[in-house]
C-alpha cells in the first residue's frame, strides 16, 4: 500500500470513528423543536415563537457575579453590529456588516471561514447593517444590502445560489435575518424612507426560486387597496425589516410592517394605508392573508410596527389562548388572539399623546392636533418610539413580558413638501428632539424628565408594569431571559448586565465600551453555558469562571 | 537590475514547483503571490485567469499589443489604454502593487508550458463525476465532498496550466488554502483534515466527515502538516484526451450565476 493510499484509508477510518452528532443537519423539525436543544440557537430569536427565552440554566442569580469574558470577535467593519448569531453544535455563524458571513468556533471564537458578499448598491436609511442569518440543512441564508437573497454552504462557506429579491437602485434593501418555514425561506424588504412598495416573499430553499409573494401595499383589485388614494400605493412603503414568527399548529407566519411613505407628510395618501404599521398573519404555504391588525392607521409619525412578534400559549384572563404579545413603537402594548386576530388588550407602556385609547374594534382614537406641522408638533412617544426593533423577551416562567423602552421620549414632528424620485429620500419632513440623544462615549447631559432608557417588565394579563430597570441613556439593546430567571440586556451607554427577571434587581454588570445595539443570546458547548452580545464592532462572549 | 530581477523570477519559477512549503515565504515569491492576488481580483474579469480572453493579447505568454518592458507595463497600468476598455489603475494600485502584477505576468510566461489540446468540457464533467471519482474529495456547487478544496470557482482563480499541473503532479504545488494536517489527541485519536485556520494556541480544520472542528493545541499529542497532496496523480489513470477534457471542465467552472 502506497503512503498516499494509506493516508486516504486513514481518513476514511477515522471518519468512521467520529461522533455522529457533529454531522447532524438542521432539519425543520429541529428548528421547530429548538427548545429541546437549548445548547443551540437556531433562529434569529431562538425559536419560531421568538420569545428570546433560553432553557439553559447553568448561569444563575447566585453565580452570575462569576461571569468572565471568554473571547471577543472584532468585526472588520465600523458599521453598527446588529446581528444575533446562530449556534449549531458548537459552530457560531454571524454577519459582520454589511454582508460578510463568518463561521466561528463557539468555544474559542476562532474563525473557520469567512464568506464576503459585496453588495453592488444599497441605500438603507439607517446604517449598512445586517441582523443575521437563517439555517436549514447545511445551508445558511442571508438577505443582502442590494436586496438579494443568497444561500451559503454552512460547512465550507461557498455560495450555493443567489437570487434578486428587489431592485436595489430603487432603495430596496434587506437587513433582517430570513425565517425558514418548512422548505421555504421568507424575507421582506426595507426602504420605507425611500418610497418602496413593500412585500414579503418565500423562496425555495434548494433553488432560490420565488414560491409566493405578499404585497404589504395592496394593488388595484386587492382588498385594502381602497385605503389608498390615487397612485400613492405605488410608493406606499410598508417595509419589512425585522424577522417574523411562526406557529406550526396554525401554519401561520406573523410579520410586522413598517411606516407608510412619505413618513411625515401624509397629504398625498388619505386613508388608513393598509397594511402599513400592521401585524399580518399569512398562510405559510401560500402567503395568503388570514388576518391583520393595523396599529397606527394613517401613520404620520414613522411608527414602524416591525417589532418581532412574540408568540405565547398562556392562560389569559381565565382562558387558554394562543396569543401574540406586542410592544409597539407607537407606545402601546397589545395582546392578540393569534388564531383569529382578535384584539384582546391595548394599553400604553410609555407616555402617549397621539391617541387617547381605542374604539370597540380596537382602532386607536387619534387626538386632534397631534400630527406633524410646518412649525413642528410635539408628540409622545417621539420618532424613535416607545420601543423599536430591539428584541423583547417573554419568560414562560415569570409570565412577564420584557421591553427595551424609551421612557418619556418625545419628538417635534415637522412636515415638509417632497416629491418622489426613485431611490431618493421620500420622508416628507423631519423630526427634532429638545435634547439630542447622544452616543457613548459622548457626554450625557439629559435630565430624567427629558427621556431615559429602561427595561420594563409588563404583566400580559393587564398591561401593568411590574418593575423597571432605569438607565440614564436610551437603549437599542434586545433582551434575553433564561430558565434560571435571569435577564440580560444592555444599552447605549455600553453596559451589559444581568437582572433578576422577577424583580429587576441588578445582579451583574460590565462595561463593553460601546453601545449594545443587538440582542443577547446564549448557548452551550461541552456543557458550558455562554452568553454572547455585540457592542460597538465586537462580539463578546461570557461564561462562568472555571 | 532588470537582469537581476529576471534571474530572481526564474529562480521563483523553479521554486514554486520544486521547493518545500516553507520556502514559499521568500520575498520574491511574496511579490509574485501578491501580484497573483491583485491579478485575480482586478484583471481576470476581462483577461481571464490565463490572460488570453482579450483579442490580440495573451498576458500569460508575454504577448502584449504595445508593451515590451516592465516599465511599459507599469505605464499601461498607470494610464490605461485610451480608446479601449483597459482603464487606468493609478488610483487603485500603488507602485509596489503594479510591480507585483508585472512580476506575476512574467511568472505566468515563465510557467506557461505546453498545455493539452483543447478538451470537451461536457465530457470532462462526465469523467470528473465518474471514472475520475473527483467528487469523492471535491465539491462543485452542491455536489461532492467538502473534504478537499471546493472547485465551484476554480476556473476563475487557476490557470489552465496550473489545473493541468495539479492533475499530473499534485505534489508539485499545493495551495496554502489546500493544506492538510494530521493531529493526534491526548487519548490517541488521529484526525486528518484540511486546515482552515490556526494560531499559537488552537487549530481549526474540516475533517473527513465534513465536520468543522477546533482543537486546543495544548490538548494534542501531535499535530503537523501533511506535506504531500492527498490527491492522486491522474498521469496514468487518464489518457491525454481525457485529461484535456477534465481541464476544460475545470476551466469552465466560474462560480454561481444569479437569478
Amino acid at each position: 500500500m502506497s503512503p498516499r493510499v494509506r493516508l486516504i484509508a486513514l481518513i476514511a477510518l477515522f471518519g468512521c470513528l467520529s461522533n455522529p452528532i457533529w454531522s447532524r443537519q438542521i432539519s425543520f423539525e429541529r428548528i421547530l423543536g429548538a427548545n429541546k436543544e437549548p445548547e443551540n440557537w437556531l433562529t434569529y430569536s431562538g425559536t419560531t415563537f421568538s420569545q428570546r427565552h433560553s432553557l439553559l440554566s447553568q448561569i444563575t442569580a447566585a453565580n452570575v457575579k462569576n461571569l468572565e469574558l471568554q473571547w471577543i470577535y472584532q468585526a472588520r467593519s465600523l458599521e453598527k453590529f446588529e446581528a444575533t448569531p446562530l449556534v449549531v453544535d458548537g459552530i457560531m455563524y454571524t454577519v459582520q456588516a454589511p454582508n460578510d458571513v463568518v463561521a466561528l468556533d463557539a468555544a474559542t471564537g476562532r474563525v473557520f471561514w469567512t464568506y464576503s458578499y459585496h453588495p453592488e448598491h444599497g441605500r438603507p436609511c439607517c446604517g449598512r447593517v445586517n441582523r443575521g442569518l437563517a439555517i436549514l440543512g447545511d445551508t445558511l441564508f442571508m438577505g443582502t444590502l442590494d436586496a438579494h437573497l443568497i444561500a451559503i454552504d454552512a460547512k465550507d462557506g461557498h455560495l450555493l445560489w443567489h437570487t434578486t429579491v428587489a431592485k436595489a437602485r430603487a432603495a430596496y434593501v434587506i437587513t433582517h435575518a430570513p425565517l425558514v418555514i418548512k422548505d421555504k425561506v421568507l424575507v421582506g424588504v426595507a426602504g420605507g424612507e425611500f418610497g418602496i412598495r413593500g412585500f414579503i416573499a418565500a423562496y425555495d430553499s434548494r433553488t432560490g426560486r420565488e414560491v409566493w409573494r405578499f404585497s404589504t401595499v395592496p394593488g388595484p383589485g386587492d382588498p385594502g387597496h381602497e385605503t389608498w388614494s390615487g397612485n400613492s400605493w405605488e410608493r406606499g412603503g410598508a417595509p419589512i425589516w425585522m424577522t417574523g414568527s411562526y406557529d406550526p399548529d396554525l401554519n401561520l407566519t406573523y410579520w410586522g410592517t413598517g411606516n407608510p411613505s412619505p413618513d411625515w407628510n401624509s397629504d398625498a395618501r388619505p386613508g388608513d394605508n393598509l397594511y402599513t404599521d400592521s401585524v399580518i398573519a399569512l398562510d405559510a404555504d401560500t402567503g395568503k392573508l388570514r388576518w391583520h391588525y393595523q396599529f397606527t392607521p394613517h401613520d404620520d409619525f414613522d411608527f414602524d410596527a416591525v417589532q418581532v412578534p412574540v408568540l405565547a400559549d398562556i392562560e389569559w384572563q381565565g382562558r387558554k389562548r394562543k396569543v401574540i404579545l406586542w410592544a409597539n413603537r407607537n407606545g402601546f402594548f397589545y395582546v392578540f388572539d393569534r388564531t383569529t386576530g382578535q384584539f384582546l388588550l391595548g394599553k400604553p407602556f410609555v407616555k402617549v399623546t397621539w391617541a387617547s385609547g381605542f374604539d370597540e374594534r380596537g382602532k386607536p382614537l387619534r387626538v386632534e392636533g397631534q400630527t406633524p406641522s410646518l412649525d413642528g408638533t410635539l408628540v409622545y412617544p417621539g420618532n424613535p418610539g416607545g420601543t423599536s426593533w430591539y428584541s423583547p423577551s417573554y419568560s414562560p416562567r415569570t409570565g412577564l413580558f420584557y421591553i427595551p423602552t424609551w421612557v418619556d421620549s418625545a419628538s417635534i414632528f415637522v412636515k415638509l413638501p417632497g416629491e418622489y424620485h426613485e431611490g431618493r429620500d421620500y420622508s416628507g419632513g423631519t423630526t427634532r428632539s429638545s435634547v439630542p440623544f447622544n452616543w457613548s462615549p459622548a457626554p450625557n447631559f439629559r435630565k430624567e424628565e427629558e427621556g431615559y432608557g429602561a427595561v420594563r417588565a409588563l404583566d400580559p394579563q393587564t398591561g401593568e408594569r411590574k418593575w423597571e430597570f432605569k438607565m440614564t441613556d436610551v437603549t437599542e439593546a434586545g433582551i434575553l431571559t433564561t430558565a434560571s430567571d435571569l435577564l440580560f440586556s444592555g444599552g447605549r451607554e455600553g453596559y451589559f448586565y444581568a437582572l433578576d427577571a422577577r424583580s429587576g434587581a441588578l445582579l451583574w454588570k460590565t462595561s463593553l465600551g460601546a453601545a449594545v445595539i443587538s440582542g443577547p443570546m446564549t448557548y452551550s458547548v461541552g456543557g458550558k453555558q455562554y452568553v454572547a452580545v455585540n457592542a460597538g464592532n465586537c462580539l463578546f462572549t461570557f461564561a462562568l469562571r472555571e | 537590475m532588470r537582469v537581476v530581477r529576471a534571474c530572481l523570477l526564474l529562480l521563483a519559477t523553479a521554486l514554486v514547483y520544486r521547493t518545500s512549503l516553507a520556502q514559499l515565504q521568500t520575498s520574491v515569491l511574496s511579490e509574485t503571490e501578491n501580484g497573483r492576488q491583485l491579478f485575480l481580483a482586478n484583471c481576470t474579469v476581462c483577461h481571464g485567469p490565463d490572460g488570453d480572453s482579450v483579442y490580440g493579447v495573451d498576458l500569460g505568454r508575454g504577448k502584449f499589443k504595445t508593451a515590451s518592458s516592465d516599465d511599459d507595463l507599469i505605464q499601461i497600468l498607470n494610464v490605461g489604454v485610451p480608446g479601449t476598455s483597459m482603464p487606468a489603475f493609478s488610483k487603485e494600485f500603488s507602485r509596489i502593487e503594479m510591480r507585483a502584477i508585472v512580476a506575476y505576468l512574467r511568472y505566468m510566461k515563465s510557467t506557461s508550458s505546453a498545455t493539452f489540446a483543447s478538451g470537451n468540457a461536457i465530457q470532462g464533467q462526465f469523467i470528473f463525476e465518474g471514472k475520475g471519482e473527483c467528487l469523492n474529495c471535491h465539491r462543485v456547487r452542491d455536489k461532492g465532498s467538502r473534504v478537499g478544496p471546493n472547485l465551484t470557482e476554480i476556473g476563475s482563480v487557476r490557470r489552465t496550466v496550473e489545473l493541468q499541473g495539479s492533475l499530473l503532479d499534485p505534489d508539485a504545488a499545493v495551495l496554502p488554502s489546500s493544506r492538510f494536517i494530521r493531529i493526534v489527541t491526548q487519548d490517541g485519536i488521529t484526525i486528518i483534515g484540511r486546515l482552515l485556520n490556526q494560531d499559537t494556541f488552537t487549530v481549526q480544520l474540516i475533517d473527513s466527515k465534513e465536520r468543522l472542528q477546533s482543537f486546543k493545541k495544548a490538548n494534542l499529542k501531535e499535530y503537523g502538516f501533511i506535506d504531500k497532496s492527498l490527491m492522486p496523480s491522474y498521469r496514468d489513470k487518464l489518457n491525454n484526451q481525457q485529461l484535456a477534457d477534465v481541464v476544460s471542465y475545470l476551466a469552465s467552472l466560474k462560480g454561481i450565476d444569479g437569478q
